[in-house]
């Protein structure tokens, strides 16, 4: 465990009594997060009975068909196909509008740019709540109502903001050198923003990206409201109406829930370095 | 000449450029957030299904109704609630963890990652492993009490503790965030200052309270910041594991504007209570960027 002492200038080295304290500390965090997950996956191996009797310990029986039975359904596929769709239109749409947007904000100096960012960036003084019903009527009169775009549009909406103010604040940061050349050789605007700026800026959109992708994928109030088609449902709310309709059968909401949690691990895996660098970054704003 | 046409060449780049780029987000945010919640102010005054258009006018009345409803008394006492869990426990929780993690230890960075898994898994699943950890015949918690022998509460059955059942979930799901936070405010410290204080003779405990923590306060300040519009926000929670129940005792304002403004439809009195959300949100937002965060 001992570090050189540089690379450890908030805690103890060695086996001092401090640092066995530090030890159980986060052992006992790591029981308190872990637990219920890891009961969670194995509850879902276990039968109903098993589950009563033995709820922390490994299945005495693993009980595969749990989860083979609703791999093999439809339903799980359709729930996870509509969220991805979802939130894959919505990663693009939000993409899309916030770049160029914030590509303007950048670089463009004109009348009225402080005020309009401002406008944009009250976004994320509240939530989706505070709007939801007019909102739904809006979707509504618009006809998109149970529509995949009933939900799109509004969640792009209100992740706007946020991503407008991350891809402005790396947009600003590319070297201005690059823009005043391009533009004395004669390159306009738009031609510059697709063929330097985006290409330059990867990393970033891979970071709003992958926020929104989550953003959209965890989403329950804003497709709750708006979809009424059980086909349509995103997971959590078709886990939600899994859940009712198995109420007490434990061993199977458990797997259920295991199998939908389990594509949010693999992308956090996968992403775990743009998820936490566009959340911190996200939450210094500026 | 050719500068100057040169010139307007470029103004009119720029002007169809800003033409161009700026009005899908300005169009899609306006539209769907400033307008609703306009809109929302303007609904607030009608007793109104949704159904044609509002005629019914009734002024204030729906801010009576929301503000005579013991439930919404409740729901915002509950999110009262989440905030002082969040400030006494969370973000304290979090500090510490940080402080310990910030360090390069073997596994420090596989536990921050343990730590911060809660928060991207979503509410709603969230709310349903909890409700099986707090169910009183299968349940971890129900378990653990047979195994000392007493009988198993329904935490989430009884008004009296559903709603400390769910701030324990707050806190799970939340502080692996905050953690994160402070972890990369404690990077960016500048070090030196903590090799002056130890060659001062400071103790770690010292350093810790008066060189760390200080210079943390920005980062704990707007952490406290990001805690309290959370709690505001909250509803994806709630919705699994007590649907505001029993006896409307688990609401937040947001569950509380879902179940007695959308599934009812009743479209004045649930845009009254986003009103008073949004209020709510907006007047809090200002004054803590004035007076708490004012030094930034």
């Amino acid at each position: 465990m001992s570090e050189p002492a540089t690379s450890a200038p908030f805690s103890d080295d060695g086996f001092s009594p401090a640092a066995i304290g530090k030890a159980l500390y986060l052992l006992a965090v790591v029981l308190f997060v872990m637990t219920p997950l890891i009961a969670t996956v194995l509850g879902g191996f276990k039968s109903l009975g098993e589950l009563r009797t033995n709820p922390f310990g490994l299945p005495s029986v693993w009980e595969w068909s749990n989860y083979a039975d609703i791999l093999l359904s439809r339903r799980y596929w359709q729930l996870l196909g509509n969220s991805f769709v979802i939130a894959t239109l919505t990663v693009v749409l939000t993409l899309i509008c916030a770049a160029m947007a914030a590509f303007v904000f950048a670089h463009l100096h004109f009348f009225g740019r402080d005020m309009l960012l401002n406008y944009l960036t009250m976004g994320l003084l509240f939530p989706a709540a505070t709007a939801i019903l007019p909102m739904f009527i809006k979707v509504r009169d618009l006809g998109l109502l149970d529509s995949y775009l009933g939900v799109v549009l509004p969640q792009v909406a209100f992740a706007l903001a946020m991503s407008i103010l991350l891809l402005r604040r790396f947009f600003r940061d590319l070297p201005t050198e690059l823009l005043e050349a391009a533009l004395v050789d004669g390159c306009s605007y738009p031609r510059f923003f697709q063929y330097v700026t985006l290409p330059l800026s990867r990393p970033i959109l891979a970071t709003v990206g992958t926020i929104t992708f989550v953003h959209s994928w965890n989403a329950y109030l804003i497709p709750l409201v708006m979809l009424n088609s059980d086909n349509l449902y995103p997971w959590p709310l078709g886990i939600m109406v899994y859940q009712g309709e198995y109420s007490t059968e434990w061993h199977l909401i458990l797997a259920f829930i295991t199998l939908t949690i389990l594509p949010t691990i693999i992308l956090f895996l996968f992403a775990q370095k743009h998820i936490v660098a566009g959340l911190t970054a996200g939450a210094v704003k500026g | 000449m050719a500068a100057l046409a040169g010139r307007r060449g470029a103004d009119i780049g720029k002007l169809s450029t800003i033409l161009l780029f700026l009005p899908p987000a300005l169009l899609l945010f306006t539209l769907f957030v400033v307008l609703p919640v306009g809109e929302a102010a303007w609904y607030s005054g009608f007793n109104w299904n949704g159904f044609g258009s509002p005629t019914n006018w009734i002024g204030l009345d729906n801010y009576r109704f929301v503000f005579d409803n013991r439930a919404f008394g409740t729901a915002f006492k509950n999110n009262l609630l989440i905030i002082i869990v969040s400030l006494l426990i969370q973000l304290p929780l979090a500090l510490s963890l940080a402080i310990i993690l910030a360090d390069r230890f073997r596994g420090a960075v596989v536990l921050r990652m343990v730590f911060f898994l809660p928060y991207i898994l979503a509410e709603i699943a969230t709310g349903l492993i909890f409700s099986f950890v707090y169910d009183g015949d299968y349940g971890l918690l129900a378990a653990i009490y047979k195994s000392f022998g007493a009988e198993a509460p329904h935490l989430l059955a009884s008004p009296q503790t559903a709603f400390a059942a769910i701030l324990v979930v707050v806190v799970w799901k939340y502080f692996g965030f905050h953690m994160m936070l402070f972890i990369a405010a404690l990077q960016s410290l500048d070090r030196s200052m903590l090799e002056a204080a130890r060659i001062d003779g400071a103790s770690r405990w010292q350093s810790l309270r008066y060189v760390v923590i200080p210079a943390l306060s920005p980062t704990i300040r707007l952490s406290a910041f990001f805690a309290i519009v959370g709690s505001l926000q909250l509803f994806d929670l709630v919705m699994p594991l007590t649907r505001g129940g029993p006896s409307d005792s688990s609401h937040t304002m947001v569950s509380f504007l879902y179940t007695f403004g959308i599934t009812r439809m009743r479209v004045g009195f649930g845009s009254a209570v986003g009103v008073i959300l949004f209020l709510i949100c907006v007047v809090f937002a200002f004054t803590y960027k004035r007076w708490i965060m004012r030094d930034e």
